[in-house]
């Protein structure tokens, strides 16, 4: 089963290495993850997606809470949470296309952020399977270059991860 | 005061109380052995080697409970101390290892012995440091005691570049250690205890198992006690022996792939298994779903991450062993007549462990021929003091010092469970005759992993040291031959070591005195002279060559198919 995790760690030298050392080393899996800096400059965010049933997920979310720059660990799995993903696509338009694939960023609330003759690069943000959902209409249109962010998710509600 | 960072590395463990650190020089350590002078109250004890310095610090900590200290140059120096490393952090031995590191503006450069330390030893340590600004280095050094000595202990690492030995700022030693990432559970729960009670005494047939978690927590008193109250049977894993006495009637000794039949049968056949600070590790479970198939499972573990990482658990208790042993007694105690009716209860189980034992007593074949190493081993107990540390290297002498020495005392034996790293014992037992001068210190050792760290020979007659080493000679790498004669037609590739050493000389050239005996006749006199030579001395047994370690339950087989000693 798909998990979102969100890692709360120092921000200190190392610390990625740590945790991705972690999944490599106990053959856990990483469908994604992205890292930066929160509004507390001490502290950085992590947003990991992985998969695994329930003892592996429960290994994982206690090995990260062992790591000692790790300061809190939040699973995200159910409704719990909003996932957000930043994908830039490069598209093939010409002719016709061209229209079609507007048509698409349209519906999709997505920019075109560059422009040529011959393609389109597309800026699309949303939840993941928003994002998978969007890729599906282009792809049969020539994908040229995808890049996602991964999904970053934040916790419902008025609370922060503090409570 | 303003001082040097080498200066306040040492100011620092003076604080921590360090007496003893086992260290080898280098150009990024140098500024650290300059300042030593002024640290007379720290014992500096050079090996020959970095590998086995850390193995004498992590003997050293075995032994006393104390955190130990290792100091290596960079590169090759630090390369070295892996090993010693990654044998402290399966064992959960707290250790402080200060490496040297190149100058900070040169880190990355592929510099003049320059290795990345921190990432090489990341996965074997339970937190490493670079330090980069002096300023930092007390606040860090506190934290590396303070993480190697609590929760599940472990080896941390310090890389010190040579610049920041160098640069000066003021020195303040912290009070305090705060970190939020890092609060172990000490206290158990007490719902989780009060159900652990009500299970213990449901129960008709349960087993104590105990590991090493009881040693480290310093809990063999409180277990003691519980099992006095309950009167249950006690097994304990190799990292837990001593932690309960094995001259007890309600011991079982030693389960797993080598344990004892009454153990094995034991934890089979088991309603209610209770697992005290161990941690299921293959060599104790064998084929997983065999293991105490009709149990229900208690864990009580320091460590989150020691629960259901390999059996399922019916009630976990995180915490440290010594206040949820504590507690538990004292709810127990509390129940006088719940504990009356399960004695009550639990007698068949007893008489049914009574007829295991009787069927098939801990034993071996003598022989007026060859000197059998289980009668060495029962020798040695005989003859050595109450209070003896044993440390051994890793193979078949191992596991009959395990099987058949009888450890009645915690911390009395120090051996490499998890690695199972050769060229441990002899180290170690240097450490642990560093920490205690006036103990008898005791290395069995076989005669392949003697060989991985005999240089340290030297170091113990330089520091009068006097470890008594039994050599296992069997002229084989004996455990690796055991599996060839057993699972590979004896087809012995490799593990014929054919040049035959004299071992006497061999002491002799360093220093130290050596014996041999040849004959079963030649033991006891061989060790009672040992034991009576001052100074380190080596007493080699010549031992029946293909003797096996029997009990044992081949790896991935269930522990009720044991292959028994006949
Ligand atoms: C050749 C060879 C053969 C072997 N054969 C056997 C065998 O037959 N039988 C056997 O038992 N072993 C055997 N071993 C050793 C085996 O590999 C493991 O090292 C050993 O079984 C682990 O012991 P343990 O479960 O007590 O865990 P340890 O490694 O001692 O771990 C201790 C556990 O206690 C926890 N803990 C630590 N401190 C505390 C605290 N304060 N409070 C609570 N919990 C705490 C830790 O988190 C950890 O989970 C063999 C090794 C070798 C090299
Ligand atoms: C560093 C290291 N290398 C290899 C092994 C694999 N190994 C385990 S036991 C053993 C044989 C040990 O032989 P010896 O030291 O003579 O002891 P014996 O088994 O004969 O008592 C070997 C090679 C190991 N445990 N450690």
């Amino acid at each position: 089963m798909r998990h979102t995790i969100t890692v709360l760690v120092e921000n200190e030298f190392g610390v990625l290495s740590r945790v991705v050392g972690l999944f490599s080393g106990r053959g856990f899996n990483i469908d994604s993850l992205s890292v930066a800096p929160t509004h507390e400059e001490s502290i950085s965010r992590m947003t990991i997606v992985t998969r695994g049933d329930d003892q592996i997920l429960e290994q994982i979310t206690k090995h990260l809470n062992k790591l000692i720059d790790v300061i809190k660990v939040i699973d995200f799995t159910d409704e719990s949470a909003i996932e957000r993903e930043l994908a830039l696509i490069k598209v093939t338009a010409e002719d016709a296309d061209r229209a079609e694939v507007l048509r698409i960023v349209d519906i999709f609330r997505a920019n075109v952020i560059d422009v040529t003759p011959r393609s389109y690069t597309i800026e699309a943000t949303g939840s993941p399977s928003k994002i998978d959902a969007i890729l599906e209409l282009l792809r049969p249109l020539g994908l040229k270059e995808l890049v996602r962010t991964g999904p970053v998710a934040i916790g419902r509600g008025a609370k922060g991860w503090k409570g | 005061m303003k001082l040097a960072g080498a200066r306040i590395l040492l100011e620092c463990l003076k604080l921590e109380g360090v007496d003893t650190v086992f260290g080898y020089p280098g150009g990024t350590v140098i500024n650290i052995y300059d300042e030593l002078y002024s640290f007379p109250d720290i014992r500096h004890i050079l090996p020959r080697h970095e590998q086995a310095g850390v193995h004498a610090a992590d003997g050293y900590a075995r032994a006393s409970g104390k955190v130990g200290v290792a100091i290596a140059t960079s590169g090759p120096g630090a390369t070295n101390t892996v090993t010693g490393i990654a044998t402290a952090y399966m064992d959960s031995i707290p250790l402080v290892v200060i490496t040297g590191q190149v100058p900070t503006a040169l880190i990355g450069n592929d510099a003049f012995q320059e290795v990345d330390i921190i990432g090489i030893t990341r996965p074997c340590t339970k937190h490493n440091f670079l330090v980069k600004n002096v300023k930092d280095l007390a606040g860090i050094v506190k934290k590396a005691f303070y993480i190697a000595r609590t929760g599940r202990p472990g080896p941390v690492l310090i890389d010190l570049p040579k610049d920041v030995q160098v640069a000066v700022t003021e020195f303040k030693y912290p009070d305090k250690v705060d970190l939020r990432g890092y609060k172990p559970t000490v206290e158990g729960h007490p719902r989780q205890i009060e159900k652990a009670a009500s299970m213990i005494l449901a129960a008709r047939k349960p087993v104590i198992y105990v590991g090493g978690g009881v040693v480290i927590a310093n809990a063999s008193d409180e277990l003691r006690e519980m099992a006095d109250t309950l009167q249950a049977p006690v097994t304990t894993t190799l990292m837990g022996l001593g932690s309960f006495p094995e001259d007890s009637p309600n011991s079982l000794g030693l389960l797993g792939m080598h344990g004892t039949y009454y153990a094995n049968m034991a934890v089979t056949e088991c309603d209610l298994l209770v697992a005290v600070g161990a941690r299921f590790d293959d060599r104790v479970t064998g084929k997983i779903p065999a293991f105490a198939p009709h149990a229900k499972i208690i864990h009580m573990d320091v460590d989150p991450t020691s629960i259901r990482k390999n059996v399922r658990v019916d009630l976990p208790i995180v915490g440290d062993v010594k206040d949820i042993l504590a507690r538990l007694g004292k709810v127990l105690e509390g129940n006088r007549d719940g504990v009356k009716s399960f004695h009550k209860n639990i007698k068949p189980w007893r008489t049914q462990i009574d007829d295991w034992k009787a069927k098939h007593p801990m034993g071996y074949k003598e022989s007026s021929q060859a000197i059998k190493p289980q009668a060495v081993i029962r020798k040695l107990r005989e003859i050595s003091e109450p209070d003896a540390i044993i440390a051994t290297d890793v193979g078949q002498h191992q596991m009959w010092t395990a099987q058949f020495f009888g450890f009645t005392r915690p911390r009395t034996l120090l051996s490499s469970g998890g690695l199972g790293t050769m060229g441990y014992g002899l180290p170690a037992a240097m450490g642990a005759q560093a920490a205690f001068p006036e103990r008898q210190v005791i290395a069995v050792c076989g005669d392949g992993g003697f060989q991985m760290n005999l240089q340290e020979l030297a170091t113990l007659v330089q520091n009068r040291l006097p470890v008594k080493i039994c050599v296992m000679n069997n002229n084989y790498l004996g455990m690796v031959r055991q599996w060839q004669e057993l699972f590979f037609e004896r087809r012995y590739s490799q593990t014929v070591m054919e040049l035959p050493i004299d071992f006497v000389k061999l002491a002799e050239a360093f220093g130290a005195a050596g014996f041999t005996a040849s004959k079963p006749e030649e033991v006891e006199e061989t060790i009672r002279r040992g034991f009576a030579t001052p100074g380190p001395v080596i007493m080699e047994f010549k031992i029946a060559r293909e003797e096996k370690v029997l009990p044992m339950v081949p790896a991935g087989a269930s522990l009720n198919e044991m292959v028994l000693a006949s």
